[in-house]
This record gives C-alpha cells, sequence and structure tokens, in this order.
C-alpha cells in the first residue's frame, strides 16, 4: 500500500530475513509468484529489484569505509559526482538524513552510515524500501531521529517495510504488521491496537516468559578491577581506550551499555587476556586481587575467570569441530587432559551434561559447532563457561542473534548465578537486556567509560545521553 | 548464460572427503596420457611402464618402499604443521642439514665401529633438521618473517652449505676430485631389513613415527591446541593457546622429520655425502601431505602413490622414451587436480534455478 509503514515481526530465525531476500533478489523462490503493483514478476537479482523500484538498508551496511559518500553512491547511481553531492544535500535537508556528501565512510559514525544507506536508496527514486533491523545500531535519540524520517517519506508515498523484533518500535511507528513464526504468517495486524505483551506471544506462539526484576543481594568481595587504563589502538580503525576504571563486586551484575565499536571490542579483549598489555599497563587490571596484566587467558581462567566472547562462530567456538572438541577448547582443565592427551570420555560426558542442561537442539555432542543456529551455539557456549563455575563471568553481547525465549533463558541464569555470588560483567548494545539484568551500568562511547549509574535510579535516557555526550551522534 | 555458483556446505562431505584424491587420480592420470600421446609417446606403454611393472618384481617393488620411507616420515612432519596453517616449505633444507650432520660421525671419524654409529646418527641428522627449521620459526615469531619465503631460501643456503663442504673440507681425498664425502664403514650404515634390497630398518621407524604421528593428532593436547589455531586463530587466542608456541612446535616438528629422513638417506641407500642427495624429496612431501588430505593414515597411502610414480617414472623414461620433467608434470597436475577437488569437501555448486530449465 502507498506510504504504509508495514512492519515484519518475527523471532530469530522466523524467516524474515529469507523473506526480505527473496523480495530484493537475493534469493529466488522454490515456489509461488511475487505481485508487484498488480503483476506477478519475478525479480532474479538485486539490480532486477532496484529497477522495478524497490531498495533495501541491511542490517550490515555494504558501504566502502575507504571511499567518500559520494563516491558509494555513485557505485550504484548513475550520474557525475557534482550533481550527485548536491542531490545528496538535498535529498537530506529535506528527509532530515544530513551528511557531508565528501566525508570518508570510515570517518563517519553508524547512524551516519546508516543514513548514507538511506540516501543512496532513496537517489533512485524508490517505490518501496526495506529496511533490516534499522534501530539495532542506533543510540535512543538517533532512533526516534530514524522514525521522523521514515514518517516524512511516508508521507511522501513510499511504502517502508520495516523489520524488527522490538514491538515498542513497530508500536510507535508502524501502520500495519505481519508477524511470522517458523516461516509461516501467523497473524496481520496493526500493531497500535495491541500491547506489546499481545504482539510477543503472537510472536513467539505462547505466553511471553515472565522475568522477575533482578532483586539486589549482598555484595561479596571485589573480583575484578581496572584502575586508569588506557591502551592505544594498533589498527587505524580501531578505538583506543582512555581512563577505563571500573570494579565488579561478588554478587553484582555491572552492563557497559554503548553502541558497538566505541572500545567494545577493545575492552572485551583487553578484560579476557587476549590483548596483551604493554608493561606500565600490566598492573592496572586486578582479578581476585591478583594482578593478572601479565596473564594470558588460560592463566586467568585458572583464578576462576570465565568469558564468553562476542564472535561465537570462529572465537567462541570452532565451527569446523565437534561439540566435544569445542568443550575442550576452555573446560581442558576439568580433568581432560592426562600426561598431554586428551581424556575423550571425559569431554563426551561434559558436552553430553551441557546439552542436556542447557536446552541445546542438536542432533548430539558429536556436531559440528557450525552447524548449530546462532542461538543454541550461544546456548552451548554460555552453558560451558558457566560448567567451569566461575567467580568472575564476563559476556560480550549475549542475547545478541539469539530469540526471546533463549534470551530469557540466558538472563534467568545469569541472574541466579549473581544471587549464588558469581561477579557478572556484561558488554550489551541491548538496553532491555541491561535495565533487566544489571545493577550498575557504566557507558563506552569513543573509548572512554562513563560514571557508575545505579540501574534502579536511572531512565534510559539517561543512558542514552551519555551514549552521545561525547559522541556527537545526536546531530 | 548463467554459471554455477560455489557455496559453502553446512557440514564437510565425507564420500566427497573419501572420493577426492581417486578423482584427483584419475583427472591427473588421464590428462596427462593425452599429454603423452600429444608429445607422440605411446599412452599405453607409458601407463603399463608407471603404473603395472613397478610391481611385477620383488626388486622394483622394494624401490618403492625405498623411495616412499622419506615421503611418508617427512609428509607426517609437515601435515602436522600445514594442519595448524604453518606453512613449512623448506623440508628440502632440513632434509640436506639431517644429512649433513649425520654425515659429520664417518667423515671426522672414519674408522670408528660399535652398534652405536648409526643410532648416533640418526639422532645427529634429527637435531641439524631441527636447527635448520629453528632459523625460521625464530624469525616468524620475533619479526613475523614469512615463513614460507624464510623455509624456502633456507633451502637453497643449505645447498650451499653442502656444496661448500663437498667441494672443501670434506671431500675425499682418495676421491678423484668428486665432490663427494669417503664412503661410510659398515657400522655408519642402516642394517638392510629385506635381504636382496635397499631397503633397512628406517622403514620401521618411519612407520613406528607414523603411529605416534597418529596419536599426536588426534590424541594429545598438543595435536588439539594446535588444530585449533590452524582452524580458528581468534578462537585459539580465546582459549589461552599460544601462537608462538604452535609455531615452533609445527617447524621443529617438520624439521625433526625432515633432518631424520637426510640422515637415512645418507647411512642407507647413498652411504656417502654426495649432492644428489638432493633430489627433492622435501618438495615432493608437500604434494604427499596434501594428498593425504593432512591425516596421518591419509598420508600412508598417498607417499606410496607418489614413490609408485617416481619408480614408475624411472621405468617410463628408459622402456617408453618418456621426457624426464614427465614425472615432475605428473605430481603438479596431481596436486592440482586434488586441492581443485578438495574444495568439494566444504562448497558445493549450485545452478541457477533459471539454468535447469
Amino acid at each position: 500500500m502507498p506510504g504504509a509503514i508495514h512492519a515484519i515481526l518475527g523471532e530469530n530465525g522466523a524467516g524474515k530475513s529469507t523473506l526480505m531476500k527473496l523480495i530484493y533478489g537475493v534469493e529466488t523462490p522454490d515456489e509461488g509468484t511475487i505481485t508487484w503493483m498488480g503483476e506477478a514478476t519475478q525479480i532474479a537479482s538485486p539490480a532486477a529489484a532496484r529497477r522495478l523500484g524497490i531498495g533495501m538498508v541491511f542490517q550490515h551496511f555494504s558501504l566502502f569505509e575507504t571511499l567518500t559518500v559520494v563516491e558509494n553512491v555513485s557505485l550504484l547511481v548513475p550520474g557525475n559526482k557534482k550533481d550527485l553531492a548536491e542531490r545528496i544535500l538535498k535529498l537530506g535537508r529535506e528527509f532530515g538524513l544530513e551528511v557531508d556528501p565528501l566525508a570518508h565512510v570510515y570517518a563517519l559514525s553508524v547512524g551516519e552510515r546508516q543514513r548514507v544507506e538511506i540516501i543512496r536508496c532513496l537517489m533512485v527514486d524508490p517505490k518501496l524500501l526495506i529496511l533490516d533491523e534499522p534501530t539495532s545500531v542506533l543510540p535512543p535519540q538517533a532512533v526516534n531521529q530514524l522514525f521522523e524520517t521514515l514518517r516524512r517519506l511516508s508521507k511522501r508515498g513510499v511504502s517502508i517495510l520495516f523489520i524488527s523484533h522490538k514491538l515498542e518500535e513497530i508500536r510507535s511507528v508502524c501502520t500495519h504488521a505481519t508477524i511470522l513464526r517458523s516461516g509461516k504468517i501467523t497473524g496481520n495486524v496493526t500493531p497500535k491496537d495491541f500491547d506489546a505483551h499481545v504482539l510477543a506471544t503472537m510472536m513467539i506462539g505462547r505466553d511471553m516468559p515472565h522475568l522477575s526484576p533482578a532483586e539486589p543481594v549482598k555484595r561479596g568481595e571485589k573480583q575484578l578491577e581496572l584502575t586508569g587504563l588506557s591502551l592505544a589502538a594498533d589498527d587505524p580503525f580501531g578505538v583506543s581506550l582512555e581512563d577505563i576504571s571500573l570494579h565488579v563486586h561478588a554478587g553484582e551484575i555491572l552492563g557497559i551499555a554503548g553502541v558497538s565499536g566505541n572500545g567494545q571490542a577493545e575492552l572485551a579483549a583487553v578484560i579476557s587476556g587476549e590483548t596483551p598489555l604493554p608493561k606500565m599497563m600490566q598492573g592496572r587490571i586486578a582479578m581476585h586481587r591478583h594482578e593478572v596484566g601479565a596473564l594470558n587467558p588460560a592463566a586467568r581462567r585458572k583464578l576462576g575467570f570465565a568469558f564468553v566472547p562476542e564472535d561465537r562462530l570462529g572465537q567462541g567456538a570452532v565451527p569446523e569441530l565437534s561439540l566435544v572438541k569445542n568443550a575442550i577448547l576452555t573446560a581442558y582443565l576439568q580433568g581432560m587432559v592426562q600426561r598431554g592427551m586428551i581424556r575423550r570420555g571425559r569431554a563426551e560426558t561434559f558436552a553430553r551434561d551441557c546439552i542436556a542442561e542447557n536446552d541445546v537442539r542438536t542432533p548430539g555432542p558429536e556436531a559440528e559447532a557450525g552447524s548449530l543456529s546462532g542461538g543454541n551455539l550461544q546456548k552451548f557456549i554460555i552453558g560451558r563457561e558457566l560448567m567451569l563455575e566461575p567467580k568472575l563471568l564476563f559476556l560480550n553481547q549475549p542475547t545478541w542473534g539469539v530469540d526471546i525465549g533463549a534470551a530469557t533463558a540466558i538472563r534467568r541464569r545469569l541472574i541466579a548465578l549473581r544471587n549464588a555470588g558469581c561477579a557478572i560483567l556484561v558488554i550489551s548494545e541491548d538496553m532491555e537486556d541491561l535495565f533487566a539484568l544489571t545493577d550498575y551500568m557504566q557507558v563506552l562511547s569513543k573509548g572512554r567509560l562513563s560514571a557508575r549509574f545505579t540501574t534502579s535510579e536511572t531512565a534510559p535516557e539517561d543512558i542514552g545521553r551519555a551514549m552521545i555526550g561525547a559522541s556527537g551522534d545526536a546531530a | 548464460m548463467a554459471l554455477p555458483k560455489l557455496v559453502r556446505r553446512e557440514h564437510a562431505s565425507l564420500p566427497v572427503l573419501i572420493a577426492a584424491p581417486f578423482v584427483a587420480l584419475a583427472i591427473a592420470g588421464l590428462s596427462n596420457l593425452v599429454l603423452y600421446a600429444a608429445i607422440g609417446v605411446d599412452p599405453l606403454a607409458v601407463f603399463k611402464a608407471m603404473l603395472i611393472d613397478p610391481f611385477t618384481s620383488y626388486f622394483s617393488f622394494s624401490e618403492i618402499l625405498l623411495k616412499a620411507g622419506p615421503l611418508l616420515l617427512i609428509a607426517q612432519g609437515l601435515a602436522i604443521g600445514f594442519r595448524a596453517k604453518v606453512f613449512n616449505i623448506g623440508a628440502e633444507g632440513q632434509f640436506v642439514l639431517g644429512a649433513i650432520f649425520a654425515s659429520a660421525i664417518p667423515v671426522y671419524m672414519p674408522q670408528a665401529s660399535g652398534a652405536w654409529i648409526w643410532p648416533t646418527m640418526l639422532v645427529l641428522g634429527m637435531l641439524g633438521g631441527l636447527a635448520w627449521a629453528a632459523i625460521t620459526a625464530f624469525w616468524r615469531v620475533h619479526l613475523n618473517a614469512n615463513e614460507i619465503l624464510v623455509s624456502l631460501m633456507l633451502s637453497f643456503v643449505a645447498i650451499q652449505i653442502l656444496n661448500y663442504l663437498l667441494l672443501g673440507p670434506w671431500k675425499d681425498p682418495m676421491g678423484f676430485n668428486f665432490p663427494q664425502s669417503v664412503m661410510f664403514q659398515f657400522d655408519a650404515l642402516l642394517p638392510i631389513l629385506l635381504p636382496g634390497t635397499r631397503v633397512n630398518i628406517s622403514l620401521v621407524i618411519v612407520l613406528i613415527l607414523t603411529i605416534v604421528a597418529w596419536f599426536f593428532v588426534q590424541r594429545s593436547f598438543a595435536g588439539y591446541r594446535l588444530e585449533v589455531g590452524g582452524l580458528a586463530p581468534n578462537a585459539a587466542r580465546y582459549a589461552g593457546f599460544s601462537q608462538s608456541g604452535a609455531i615452533w612446535l609445527s617447524l621443529l616438528i617438520g624439521g625433526a622429520a625432515a633432518g631424520l629422513s637426510g640422515a637415512a638417506e645418507v647411512a642407507g641407500p647413498v652411504g656417502q655425502l654426495q649432492r644428489a642427495i638432493a633430489t627433492g624429496y622435501g618438495y615432493a612431501a608437500i604434494i604427499v601431505a596434501y594428498l593425504g588430505g593432512l591425516h596421518p593414515i591419509g598420508i600412508i597411502f598417498s607417499a606410496f602413490l607418489i614413490a609408485t610414480l617416481y619408480i614408475g617414472g624411472d621405468n617410463a623414461m628408459v622402456s617408453a622414451g618418456l621426457p624426464i620433467a614427465a614425472v615432475n608434470v605428473f605430481q603438479g597436475t596431481l596436486l592440482l587436480a586434488y586441492l581443485a577437488a578438495a574444495t568439494f569437501v566444504r562448497h558445493k555448486l549450485v545452478w541457477p534455478p533459471g539454468a535447469r530449465a
């Protein structure tokens, strides 16, 4: 329908992205037809889709970082650069999408990059614009700005397909919603007429698992402390960490909020020990009262540290190896190695227990890690780290790409673990996660860490302000 | 016209994994027979001389065993490194250094006798190869110098050291000025295993080490660490496995295996140190390792296959008039065909739907 903002709503793996890929011609359907402007059509490729007037903004941007904005646009849109630059400025003013056409993409913030992607689609005057999880990478203020842009576009008669699993957003901006579950349509609704709870029930096909808010428990002793740690980035696109200070006690959960790319990866590698620190900084990180600056991840694990990394395939697990062999990766100290030889029986029992206790859906412990879905693999990795019985647990983006059911299960396990006296540090982009889980929060922005917020006394807007305060993303 | 696309499989395909070497052998065999026909050599005669004649006599079969020994041992050592993505291309140089170290005993103590001599030579050879590979490991770890280039170039240095010794200090004074050492005394030679042939005790050592390699790769924690480092370097870093440790271990194992083979060569069929010992075992072993799927059991088969091609190629040169380069061409085709076939273990071709109609 011209001018509609139509939401496609569904859990991870419900088939949202597949459906969009079919519409944009990235994949072709096995059966059935697509009707475009009243006519049955075959969309064989993205180029064909663009000719029909369909534009798409992907979750992971497809821009060349070393080129300027106008150069990126000119790869898809014919015309000389001077004219293109003027049109970029004009469209920017019209729809609230201001960017400098001559800026290099690597120097732009995530929000600005997304604007470039949208402008690039608008240049060819599309009739339909598809946005795949556009808000997942934006700080709260930038989200409102994006919604304003979408409303203006819809007034001009551009139809918008908006993919998301964030219910409140859909309720605030979308005029229609189609709900998908396991590749089938389970509902066609007007989102404003239903509350988020009902929509969620439609989406996951059962009642929303209720999560009790985290009641604070008695704090124990300090398990992790960073004091004034700085680290210069060693590659030009990396982020330097500046004067980072934080501490986590037993029995509390500290969350690090912020948009990815503000030093999250660098901070994670410093805490886990994957990045070796220069000598003068080694005294600035302590775990359980030991200085650990000179220790590698294996040595830190011996002190009772466990870590769930952001990247599941290739870091948290080796995709080509079986779950049994992936269990050995960090759990080898649990009696799996004797005189240099692997005790397969022990490793297999461990993997079996981990699969059973964490509801990992897989054919068995011999399945390759790469064959598991993202959520199931995450359950396996978190399960493995929990079985190490850590005193200090560190998770980086634990619910990223995980469906609601699994995410709730993960949150519940973390809270139980905290109540049992474990110190937990979580880095996450997901505000919902952080507010449901944490006792305290700090915001990481441009490599600097904010002061400490007490979660129960803080509103999401305060965190949002801290996220952009230093970064200027609100422009 | 729509071309098929190469798409990654969800699982490695076991049937393709097993079929790949056979398909590669068939493709390489066929294309080379066509090549022989094109240069005017009777392909059937070549086929008979290459693949059938080597098995028709006890002696020529024993020669295959003799050739297979060093190929098998070097390839087992290299494969461990290749699985960890440490590419030691310089086994030839490590082989030569092994031969030189082992020869030191008979050259400096030509009168010595006793059962200790040949085992000591083997150990010295192993240390020689190990030391030569250690140079590569050192520069890789401390300067991040590419191990492919360093190890390959060190092979040429090793050959020059061999030349220097044979033309200078180690030249046999009674050798009519030929660039070779003295003939080794009896106790510096490896005991013969099969009477009437040149197959010696080193074949037994190689087979035992193959079993050791199997345990190392399949069962040991060190082997597991190397495997993880090769498949997913970030996972190895996350687990806390040392990367420089993996580089040292990979190169030292490869160097020791090549050095031991070099020692067994001078103390075995050759019986003295001469320039002709560097016949390319170190390079051929790279093909053997990959053709065997970098798996200790697969390498046994590929080592015997390549050894057969060596002996068969010699036969074909004599009886069918095949040029000397033909064996190298065949080895090259075989490796290329195998690498192409192995792609399909983890990938498959998908035809665009329009192309089928």
